[in-house]
């Protein structure tokens, strides 16, 4: 029993590894703030494309929505990080990060929005049509508002992926919370950092965790 | 050279296709043994998890879904090297391809015990009152009854997270799980080439691009709650 104190919640390497994980917090938030806005915006900008009545257009970006859902993030990060200098592009982590996220997050976010848009029926957007609205009015005031608030659960499910998904940023040298809790058990020779880290992730995702359940048990009713 | 000779050359290398691709073969086995694994230890255990849950025994549930919570809010990576840096510490040594398997095992598994207890919940009381009143005791209508008709319920989100999960075997390059982003990664620093890298991403492609193809099939055939 002492030992697993010792060795998991060692209070002495804690304190000293707290400046340094805090710091990385900072940089999980920060990144949180950069990659969730575009994630949904390039989501929604997706989900409106797939929507064109260009077939080959929405082939390709069917395609595409496909595509960025079969490459597991990490690898697409590496692939970023370490694969594109061979081709004279350089790219700082957070940047690969951010490009990363943004080509990953958006296919997951417009499938979503998709489902909230084909949940909407014809006839609002005929009814919207038909009071003066053109389509681009329609779809903003009409459709989108309603189309948002019957997904809101799945973005916010999703959203709640994304955070955890910042912590496959240390593995391309980001400086955010995994990244300073590893680099504090290598010193320390310890995991208590690792729990440390993990105390934080579950404050800041445990409430949208418990939220979700709530949710998905009065769907399912 | 022109650039697209350029490109070629640095992401298609014919000499180091051919030197690598038994690397990246072997790297496929690997996630392929291993998804299949976790998603059969994933589900049956969240299956399980949602049968004791509804005996709702309170000490018990406070536990499970204490154990869920934590499972479903922490990043499979931090669960990762907390697992394979911590249980060394407390006397348990594991392979690092164990630890993975163990680690992506409990998450899918709180996933889906939440997602059949929904399923479970979603099924209507008279279900159960019927069945308990033709003498089926409490357990038997559980497995008779309400498992197969939630069961049918869930098989659209529960697809769509064993997929989730399953692109996850990826994270064990982070402790050196001979998978193909680790073969990949591994060629690519021997031969300083980007090649590789690009071998190991048309191998995740060509094996998870027709499972997220089937998962849409899915999803449209068995949309939630349509049976």
């Amino acid at each position: 029993m002492e030992s697993l104190i010792e060795n998991f919640f060692n209070l002495k390497i804690m304190s000293e590894a707290f400046p340094l994980l805090l710091r990385g917090l900072g940089m999980t938030l920060l990144l949180c703030l950069a990659v969730i806005p575009l994630g949904l915006m390039g989501g929604l900008g997706v989900a409106l494309m797939a929507r064109t009545k260009i077939t080959p257009l929405r082939w390709l970006v069917i395609g595409l929505i496909d595509f960025f859902r079969a490459v597991p993030p990490l690898v697409l990060l590496i692939f970023i990080y370490s694969g594109l200098p061979f081709a004279g592009i350089h790219l700082s982590p957070f940047v690969t990060v951010c490009v990363g996220f943004l080509l990953n997050n958006s296919a997951y976010y417009a499938e979503i929005y998709r489902a909230g848009i084909e949940s909407i029926g014809a006839g609002q957007m005929e009814a919207a049509r038909s009071t003066g609205l053109s389509s681009t009015q329609a779809m903003i005031h009409i459709i989108l508002p309603q189309a948002t608030r019957n997904v809101l659960p799945d973005l916010l499910g999703n959203t709640v992926e994304v955070v955890k998904m910042t912590s496959i940023a240390s593995v391309v040298a980001l400086q955010e919370l995994l990244y300073s809790a590893d680099m504090a058990r290598s010193i320390s020779y310890n995991p208590s950092p690792i729990v440390l880290a993990a105390g934080m992730y579950l404050i800041i995702l445990w409430p949208s965790v418990r939220l979700l359940s709530r949710l998905e048990h009065r769907v399912g009713q | 050279m022109s650039n697209w000779e350029r490109f070629l050359e640095t992401f298609f290398r014919p000499d180091l296709i051919e030197k690598y691709w038994p690397d990246i073969l072997s790297g496929v086995y690997v996630t392929i043994q291993l998804a299949i694994l976790v998603v059969i230890t994933g589900v049956l255990g969240g299956l399980l998890l949602a049968i004791l849950r509804s005996y709702r025994i309170k000490p018990l549930n406070f536990i499970l879904i204490a154990f869920v919570d934590i499972m479903r809010s922490l990043p499979p990576l931090v669960l990762i090297l907390l697992f394979y840096f911590g249980l060394p510490s407390a006397g348990l040594l594991l392979p690092s391809l164990v630890v993975l398997w163990l680690v992506l095992s409990l998450v899918l598994a709180s996933f889906t015990e939440e997602i059949f207890w929904a399923g479970i919940l979603s099924v209507r009381k008279g279900q159960w009152e019927a069945s308990r009143s033709t003498g089926l005791s409490f357990t038997q209508t559980l497995i008779y009854v309400v498992i197969p008709q939630a069961v049918r319920m869930t098989i659209a989100p529960l697809t769509n997270r064993t997929i989730a999960i399953t692109k996850n075997t990826a994270l064990g390059t982070v402790i050196g799980v001979p998978e193909i982003l680790t073969q990949a990664t591994t060629a690519q620093s021997f031969s300083g080439s980007a090649t590789p890298l690009m071998m190991g991403g048309i191998a995740y492609i060509l094996l998870f691009v027709p499972i997220v193809i089937l998962g849409r099939w899915i999803e449209t055939r068995f949309a939630w709650g349509r049976t």
